[in-house]
Formats: C-alpha cells, sequence, structure tokens
C-alpha cells in the first residue's frame, strides 16, 4: 500500500488506497448431500487520487504492478469530477468488536456435521424435501491509508448458514429456507431447523384467496424482502441530492406510525454488518433514520455530503466501484405484540413471509408488487393454509403510514437487517 | 503456460481437472444527473482450479498465479474428502484452441473521452426534457482473456469484449417519481451504444408522461408482449426451468420436467443456444471445455431438450449441451442459459390485438425473476388495449404466471422476432451474465396483473 502511495504522490496531489484481502470456506450441499468444498482467496486495491483538482480512480485484484494502477488512476483523473473533499486521515478510531479467533478454527467436518444435521431435521420432518444450503466461514482484513498519513486497519470474521428445501408435490413447488450469520461460529443448527420446520407446518396445504384489499402481516423476512428496499433508496442521500427521493424535503417531518423506528447501526458487537469505519476511512457510527414516525436524517458518504452541503455519516461504502452512501445494518425497533397475536387479530387477511419481484416495481416511488412465493391466508384468527399464483401490490409510505402493530419478533435476515414482524391495516390482492 | 498447466494437471490423482486464469481490463463511467460521478479503470488477474473425486467437488480460487499449485492440491484434497461414490461425468474429446475475441468497432480503442462526450450528449438531451428530475447512467466494457486447462488434455484461450449501456430519466412532481429506463449491451460493438439520441429523448419524454398516467387495477388480462418483454419472459418462465441443473437431482422434478411433455400449443418453439453467432450470450466453449450448440429446449409445444453440465448431462443420460459457465474465476462453472428465444410465427402486430376488448400491451423490461414453478417480469412500458386498440397509457405492470399454465395461455405468436442484448442473468450469486434473449410480439390469455 506504502509503494501505491509513493507512486501516487510523485504526480498527484493527494492519494487514498483501500485494501480488502479475503478468505472464504464455503461448504455446499445439494440435494441433501454434500457436493463441494471451496476455498476462495482474494487480494483487491482501489486507488483514488486527486490531480489538478480533480478525482480519478482505478482498482485491481491479482498481479497489477503498483505503477500501472497509479498510471490507470491519473488517466481517469481527467475526467474525474472537482475534489470537494480532503481524504480522512483516520489513524485511531473506537473499535467494534467484529472479530473472532474460533472462527478460523473450525473445522470443515464440523461444518459439515452442522449443515447434514440441518438436512437431517428437515428431512424427518418432511419426506421428499430436497435441501440445498452451504456453510460458510471467512475472514476478510479492511485496510486504508492515505498519504496524509492515515493508516487504519480491521480484521473481520464470517460464519453463515443458509438451507433452502424444495418440496415438490402434486406438481406445485414450495420453497422454504433460512439463513443466519454472525461474525461468530454458529454451531446449534435448531433456529434455522426450527424456522424451516415452521414454514413446511404453515404451507402444508393451499388455501383460497379472492382479489381484494385485506390486513396484511409481513413476518421479518416479508419486512425485510418487501418493506425495505424503497426505505434505502429514499434515504440515501445521492438520491435526496438528486431530487429523485420522495421524502427529499419531508426531514423533521412525521411521515410514518409513531410507533416505528428505524436506524442504521453498524456498532453492534459480532454483527457482519458491523464496522468500526466505513470504506472511506469516516468512523461509523449509530444514524437514527426514521424516530417516532419522524424522518430524521439521511446517510452519506464524503463526496455526496459534500455536494449536499451536509457532512458524511459514515456510510461510504464500495461494492466494486468508488464509495457511495449505503447501509450497514438497518434495524427496525422491536414492538410489544406477539405475531400470535396479530394473527388472532385478523379476521380475513395475508401473511407474507417470501414476495418474489418484489424490487421490479418503481422502488424510487415507494412502491413493490409481487408473486407471494411463500405466504399464509388467515381465516376467523387462523392461518388455514398456503396461497399461491397470488400478487400483492403496495406503496410502502402508504403501508407505515398507520400501522396495526409491531411485532415482539424481531430477529436478523442475512445478519444485515433486523426486524420484527409488521401488521398492516391493508394491501391490495390479485389472485386467479 | 499450455505446458505449465498440464504438468500441474498430471501431478494430481482426480477423476477430472479443470484449471481457468482469467485477465481482464474494464472501464466504468457512472452519471448522476449533471454530474460525471466516477470514471475508473480496473484491471484484474486470477484464476481457479475445480476438481472431481469420486463424485465430490472441491474447488479453490486465488488471485496470484504463483497460488496455482498449491490451490491445485487443496481442490483435490476438498474433491477427495466430499467423495463417496462414482463419478459421473460426461467424456470430452481434447480440444486444443484460441478464439480471439470478435469486435466490430472495440471499445477499448475508443477514448475515454469521446465515451464521456458521447454519453454528456445523452444526458443533456434527457436532462433538456422539461420535466426531468435527475437521470442516472451506467456504461462498461470488459475485454476478457480466459485460458482453460482439463485432464481431458484440453487447452483452449477465448478472448471476449462486453459491453452494455444503461439510461434511466426520473421525473419527479409532488412527491410522486417515475422512472424509465434503456439497456443495451453488445459482443464487442461500441456502435451499438452510438446514435442512440432518439431513444434518450423518448424515454424522457415517457418518463414526464407517466406521472400523469394512471395504475391498472391488479387482476386477470389478456396480455401482449412486445419481442423484448417476451424475451424476458421466456427467460424467467421456461429457461432457468431447463437448467438441468434444477432437475438432475430431483425425482419429482424429473417427472415433471420429462421429455415429450406438453408445455403449450403447436406454434411455441422456445430454444437456447451459444451456437447462434453475434449475440451477447454467443461463445465457441463453455466453461468446462464442451463446444457450444443450438437446443430446441420447446419445439411444437413439446419438451424437447434441456441445458446441461457434462455432470447433469452425465447423471441423466443425455448429451452436454455447452452450457456451463461460471461468471469469472471466483465461481465454478454452473448451468446457464446463452441467447434464448421463442422462434417467430406468423400473426400480424395488428391481427394480434384486433381482438382484445380490454387488454394489457407492455413493452420492455425493468425485471424478471423465477422460482421455477412461479415466476415474475415487469414491464418498462405500459398501455391498456380497448377494442382492438392500443389505448391509454397506464404504469408500468408487473406480470405473473406460472410455468404450468402460461405457457399453454399463449395463443398468437408473432412474425417479428427481434433480440434484446440489454440484460444480465444472475444465478446463485454469480450476477450479471451476459446473455441475450428475445421473441417476436406474444399474447397470452389470462394473465396474473399486479396493482390495486
Amino acid at each position: 500500500m506504502e509503494e501505491i502511495l509513493d507512486i501516487a504522490r510523485r504526480s498527484a496531489e493527494s492519494a487514498e488506497v483501500f485494501r480488502v484481502t479475503s478468505i472464504r470456506t464455503p461448504v455446499h450441499f445439494e440435494a441433501n448431500r454434500l457436493k463441494q468444498i471451496q476455498t476462495k482467496e482474494s487480494v483487491s486495491v482501489a486507488l483514488r487520487l486527486v490531480k489538478n483538482g480533480k478525482m480519478g480512480f482505478a482498482q485491481a485484484s491479482g498481479n497489477i504492478p503498483p505503477a500501472d494502477l497509479v498510471s490507470m488512476a491519473l488517466e481517469t483523473s481527467q475526467f474525474g469530477y472537482q475534489a470537494n473533499f480532503a481524504f480522512p486521515s483516520l489513524r485511531s478510531f473506537e473499535q467494534v468488536d467484529v472479530f473472532d479467533p474460533q472462527v478460523e478454527h473450525i473445522g470443515i467436518d464440523s461444518m459439515i456435521s452442522l449443515g447434514q444435521a440441518v438436512i437431517d431435521a428437515v428431512c424427518a420432518n418432511t419426506a421428499g424435501i430436497l435441501c440445498e444450503g452451504s456453510i460458510s466461514r471467512g475472514t476478510a482484513t479492511f485496510e486504508i491509508a492515505s498519504t496524509g498519513g492515515g493508516h487504519a486497519s480491521c480484521k473481520r470474521t464470517n460464519f453463515s448458514v443458509s438451507m433452502d428445501g424444495m418440496l415438490v408435490r402434486d406438481g406445485d413447488i414450495l420453497y422454504v429456507g433460512d439463513i443466519r450469520s454472525s461474525c461468530r461460529p454458529i454451531m446449534d443448527p435448531s433456529p434455522v431447523t426450527g424456522e424451516i420446520i415452521r414454514q413446511l407446518d404453515l404451507a402444508q396445504r393451499n388455501a383460497p384467496i379472492k382479489s381484494g384489499t385485506m390486513p396484511v402481516i409481513f413476518t421479518p423476512f416479508g419486512v425485510a424482502g418487501s418493506l425495505l428496499a424503497p426505505l434505502i433508496s429514499a434515504f440515501n442521500g445521492k438520491t435526496v441530492l438528486d431530487g429523485a427521493s420522495p421524502i427529499k424535503d419531508k426531514k423533521d417531518m412525521v411521515i410514518f406510525d409513531s410507533r416505528l423506528f428505524l436506524t442504521d447501526d453498524p456498532t453492534i458487537p459480532y454483527q457482519p454488518g458491523s464496522t468500526p469505519f466505513d470504506d472511506e476511512g469516516m468512523p461509523a457510527r449509530r444514524n437514527a433514520l426514521i424516530d417516532h414516525g419522524k424522518v430524521v436524517q439521511f446517510y452519506y458518504d464524503l463526496h455526496t455530503a459534500a455536494l449536499a452541503g451536509s457532512s458524511s455519516t459514515g456510510n461510504g461504502s464500495r461494492s466494486g466501484g468508488m464509495p457511495s452512501p449505503s447501509v450497514h445494518a438497518l434495524v427496525i425497533e422491536g414492538g410489544k405484540v406477539s405475531q400470535a397475536d396479530m394473527i388472532k387479530d385478523l379476521k380475513e387477511g395475508v401473511i407474507i413471509e417470501q414476495l418474489m419481484g418484489a424490487e421490479q416495481g418503481n422502488i424510487l416511488n415507494g412502491d413493490f408488487s409481487g408473486n407471494v412465493l411463500l405466504g399464509y391466508k388467515v381465516d376467523n384468527g387462523e392461518i388455514t393454509g398456503r396461497v399461491k399464483d397470488t400478487m400483492v401490490s403496495g406503496n410502502v409510505y402508504q403501508l407505515l403510514k398507520e400501522v396495526l402493530a409491531i411485532g415482539s419478533d424481531s430477529r436478523w435476515i442475512a445478519g444485515f437487517v433486523n426486524t420484527p414482524s409488521i401488521y398492516c391495516p391493508s394491501i391490495a390482492v390479485s389472485a386467479k | 503456460m499450455q505446458d505449465r498447466l498440464f504438468s500441474v494437471i498430471h501431478g494430481l490423482r482426480a477423476d477430472y481437472i479443470e484449471v481457468r486464469l482469467d485477465e481482464s481490463q474494464s472501464s466504468r463511467l457512472v452519471y448522476r444527473g449533471e454530474r460525471l460521478e466516477e470514471v475508473g479503470k480496473t484491471a484484474s488477474t486470477g484464476g481457479c482450479v475445480r476438481a472431481l473425486v469420486n463424485g465430490g467437488w472441491g474447488f479453490a480460487s486465488f488471485n496470484s498465479v504463483d497460488r496455482l499449485v498449491e490451490s491445485a492440491a487443496m481442490a483435490v484434497e476438498q474433491a477427495t474428502h466430499v467423495g463417496k461414490v462414482q463419478s459421473e461425468f460426461s467424456p470430452a474429446r481434447a480440444v486444443i484452441d484460441t478464439v480471439e475475441a470478435e469486435y466490430k468497432k472495440n471499445p477499448l480503442e475508443v477514448p475515454l473521452s469521446a465515451k464521456k462526450s458521447m454519453l454528456d450528449e445523452y444526458n443533456r438531451i434527457m436532462l433538456d426534457t422539461p420535466g426531468i428530475q435527475t437521470t442516472s447512467i451506467g456504461y462498461g466494457d470488459i475485454r476478457k482473456k480466459v485460458t482453460f486447462a482439463s485432464s481431458d488434455g484440453s487447452y483452449i484461450e477465448q478472448s471476449r469484449i462486453d459491453l452494455n449501456l444503461r439510461l434511466s430519466a426520473i421525473a419527479s412532481r409532488d412527491g410522486d417519481v417515475q422512472q424509465v429506463g434503456l439497456s443495451i449491451g453488445s459482443k464487442g460493438d461500441f456502435s451499438a451504444v452510438e446514435g442512440l439520441q432518439g431513444r434518450a429523448r423518448g424515454i424522457a419524454q415517457r418518463a414526464v408522461a407517466l406521472l400523469s398516467a394512471p395504475e391498472v387495477k391488479g387482476g386477470t388480462y389478456t396480455v401482449v408482449l412486445d419481442p423484448v418483454l417476451a424475451g424476458v419472459f421466456v427467460h424467467e418462465a421456461f429457461g432457468h426451468l431447463s437448467e438441468a441443473d434444477h432437475i438432475y437431482e430431483n425425482p419429482q422434478m424429473r417427472d415433471i420436467m420429462v421429455l415429450g411433455r406438453s408445455f403449450g400449443g403447436q406454434h411455441l418453439n422456445i430454444v437456447d443456444g451459444a451456437a447462434v453467432p453475434g449475440l451477447r450470450g454467443s461463445y465457441r466453449y463453455d466453461d468446462e471445455g464442451t463446444p457450444a450448440s443450438k437446443t430446441y429446449l420447446i419445439k411444437e409445444g413439446v419438451l424437447n431438450s434441456r441445458l446441461h453440465s457434462r455432470e447433469t448431462a452425465a447423471k441423466m443420460g443425455e448429451k452436454p449441451t455447452g452450457n456451463a459457465r461460471a461468471i469469472n474465476y471466483t465461481y465454478p462453472p454452473i448451468v446457464r442459459m446463452t441467447n434464448t428465444y421463442i422462434e417467430p410465427g406468423s400473426t400480424t402486430f395488428s391481427e394480434m390485438i384486433s381482438g382484445i376488448r380490454e387488454g394489457v400491451y407492455a413493452r420492455d423490461w425493468y425485471g424478471g425473476t423465477t422460482s421455477l414453478e412461479m415466476f415474475t417480469f415487469s414491464a418498462g412500458e405500459a398501455y391498456m388495449i380497448r377494442d382492438g386498440k392500443i389505448a391509454e397509457m397506464i404504469r408500468p405492470v408487473v406480470l405473473s404466471g406460472n410455468v404450468f399454465t402460461t405457457l399453454h395461455n399463449i395463443d398468437a405468436i408473432g412474425n417479428d422476432l427481434d433480440m434484446n442484448q440489454g440484460g444480465g442473468c444472475g444465478k446463485a450469486g454469480q450476477s450479471p451474465l451476459p446473455v441475450s434473449n428475445g421473441s417476436p410480439h406474444i399474447r397470452i390469455q389470462n394473465c396474473l396483473v399486479g396493482g390495486k
């Protein structure tokens, strides 16, 4: 990294190098059996530099000489935007626990037994089901250094368990599944097994449903898959800056139910989305986005914040290119009502677990529309079966304006979203 | 390199071993509204080894070729750890070949300044359209060379150039935000993204018009799809179900997908093939060294064949079709589509809509996904059809179907096949893979449309 900075310093005013070194070992299962073991090593380096006041960018993985990386970045700087911020010189920062040395010591055989234990339990519950999934462990080191003298690094471990079941009955395909991940080893198969079996039990038979509007319960999976994408887009400082966010002028206004709290929190110990600093070396912090239904703030990286006359909220993130604003780990605060009580309250309605195609609608506007891949019908306070060949459509802002209840059943979905069930008064259902 | 790779492969004991080495250079330009937000270049090298031992697979990927020998040994060790049964893997004859990148106007030879001034112009046209709030533009091109060597004795070097452009125009009024996009891709011809001034203006005007367009009422409609959206439909509705890795180890799916089963009317023919030349999903060999082919998935309404890797083919007693593809060296190849399309029929567009009292004409695509049985696909543009005529524009719609019924409900196939090269396909974390898909206009009866 120092070598790259030294070369860059010769022709650029300032520069910053970001390097990620990772190794990941997923163990894959297919058709209820161990299928493949993988080891993935990777190193990638990204360089930002300022030349004649303009930003240049290049990145490389593998055997790319430092001088080549610098000259690629210099070439792009001719067309780059006017640099409007200085690269941070992060040296000391508050630690967030995201590394557990135990992860690196989990043997392949323990991972295989864990996956097989989930599969065996699911197959014992439901004959004929075929499971596919993976158990994965990994370590990644993030380093950032700048010509201003900043240098910081962070090592993060990850362990994840994901398993899907596919059940084919009478030309009818049912999918169930769960995914859990953490910076610490997950050695107990029972939460994943329990969730999959719960879904299988509820979906044992199909229930009829008619077109119309009716109350809806989004389970934690349903919230994460249907409602969050529009909010993530709307609170993004860049969407706000461009005037494309429907809440661009709603700051400090209550536009959601007063029981709704949404926070981006990268400081929770051992969560995969946690980190002490963001991908441009700004300290990461807990940011409330919605508080008592009020729009509190938007999230920014350095460049967008400078353009908006705001400051970075520690949300600079890289996914294959230059940093842009992104959330770390979203938390919707849990409420007091159990999911069972929500169901009891429901005379006729629908429970959404997995919505397929939800992100294909006009997300910018808060609209979503999808096919109910996994969902249940409720009649007179009881789940009567799975709904199929059914679409639901809604708008996040209308749905969350006044909700009926927020659940007490918060859980992490894939380690990046923590949410309870949310019970809403009305959604449009289209059925055949 | 050939000798070095063969010496690594021959030094190890496995039923099958392959090595892939990737080298790529790419460039990217990203605009948000007025601002050119990113001009970046990327260079990458890396490789992987995959080994099969007693039916078990091992896979190791790395960035530095120095790690080749160690990674190869690790892949074999992992495969040995997994393997418990007899390996089943279709044999292949040894191929030694070099495939140079095909290109008409090489995007890598177009200077960044020329790319920028072209995109500046499209952006200006969209931003100057009254009612437009902002825009977003993403352009990328990549040159990639893949070197493949296997224990079959094959050694293949293939280079390709791929490029893509996405323009989006976003209109906003009173808290309502509407967007319209255009995606174009090409295998090695920069001129595919040139001369789009008229289309840039068109999407901007359409985005503004959407602000005053009504929403469709959800329910079932007679739906007419344009060639672009029908291409996405065939990809989602049937293409994925044709991938044999969803079928080969699942006895119930094998019953459902038995060759000879009827899935549609006699007029329905669905093809996939990388051997169809000049498209984004075209290549000479797949990532297991199997030559590309052209496969009739459905012939005259009946399930005729499916897409295979060498493992799925062997386990199903069928022939490999050259559809094992990996997006890059960090993944093993899996069964993927290439160029997928519905063959043209004879119905003209005006015949197709003439009998429809109330229906939806859906054009262009925004997205699509499938669970194999049920699928959704979304239009970028939509109109009501009333009394046999195209009527008012409506907000874009999300459509949904079920593979066991929807293909039977196609009752008219147009004569105007067109291929869409702007999409990418995602599967098992490998996205976006360059593919193309297409169709003539088609009409579907009783199609589920989402709405309030």
